[in-house]
């Protein structure tokens, strides 16, 4: 258990809000290419708007 | 461009880590004695040593697009964690990191500690330096190997990885104190920058896309990503100069 609380941490860190929209970003982008769509702008997007809440939400 | 890139950005990750392992290590040798926190020391690197040389080959079997989208994740979500925090510290919405604080929190806690002797050695010394270099020496590995099996290199990463080594090693020895004038805050917000940007290209290429002019296009990247922090930051200051007034 602190085994995987170690890598959750060590990885996730303290908001795991971002890493799930690393998540959606890169699945949303591997949907668009395989609709025939070479979307490598949506990365830095989605990066760009991951940041923007999670930002926001410590600023709060 | 790309071969730089990735010795820089190891070096400099991996310098942010040993500063901040040194400062364990001192706080364990000076309290504790030098023989029990330089052999957690010793045997950390060991560990360490062996992790690098078992992962490394095995990566290698895994298909570079595979590895490049799963790498590419995690580097982000890490990456992101680093970034946030340096952003965060450079508005004054976070306090900045303190390795004299640091220092002494962690010699204080060693002086309190009772004595249990194992194998001759100081058990307190020996973990406190143990954990404290395989920790942060396990950042330094996970770095390396995913930036140079990504790039089908990670004999380059470990050469910068062990230049930070060697400096932080002769300036600690040089200074016997803990390296509080290393500007840690401004490269750990590079670090963040430098993690993000291998984050997004390489996540990317190994989700299908592909960049327009393939490698010549990182350094877009990496301007991107630092024009986001600093807009950031902008945006912090303000808002927290507003919230003050």
């Amino acid at each position: 258990m602190r085994f995987l609380r170690f890598w959750w941490d060590f990885v996730v860190g303290d908001d795991w809000r971002a890493a799930l929209g690393v998540v959606i970003a890169l699945g949303a982008t591997a949907a668009l290419v395989a609709a025939g769509l070479n979307a490598w702008w949506l990365m830095p997007v989605g990066v760009a708007a991951v940041l923007f809440v999670s930002l926001r939400q410590a600023a709060n | 461009m790309t071969a730089a890139f990735l010795v820089a950005s190891a070096f400099l990750a991996s310098a942010v880590e040993f500063v901040e392992a040194l400062t364990i290590v001192l706080a364990a040798g000076l309290t504790r004695g030098w023989r029990s926190s330089l052999t957690g020391l010793a045997a950390a690197t060991v560990v360490l040593a062996a992790i690098v040389a078992a992962l490394g080959p095995a990566l290698k079997l895994i298909p570079i697009d595979v590895l490049r989208l799963v790498v590419g994740a995690l580097l982000l979500a890490f990456g992101l964690q680093w970034l946030r925090k340096a952003i965060l510290r450079a508005s004054g919405y976070k306090a900045l990191h303190d390795e004299d604080e640091i220092f002494a929190r962690e010699a204080a806690e060693a002086r309190a500690a009772g004595t249990e002797v194992k194998a001759g050695l100081d058990w307190y010394g020996f973990t406190l330096s143990f954990k404290g270099v395989l920790l942060e020496g396990l950042e330094v590995a996970f770095i390396v190997i995913t930036f140079g099996s990504t790039q089908g290199n990670i004999g380059l990463a470990a050469v910068g990885a062990a230049a930070a080594l060697v400096l932080v090693a002769v300036v600690g020895v040089a200074v016997h104190a803990p390296l509080s004038r290393v500007p840690e805050n401004t490269m750990k917000f590079a670090v963040g920058v430098m993690l993000t940007t291998f984050g997004i290209f390489w996540s990317t290429e190994g989700a299908g896309a592909h960049w327009p002019g393939n490698d010549a296009s990182l350094p877009g990247v990496l301007a991107f990503v630092i024009l986001l922090s600093f807009g950031a930051v902008t945006l912090l200051r303000r808002r927290r100069n507003v919230v003050l007034a």
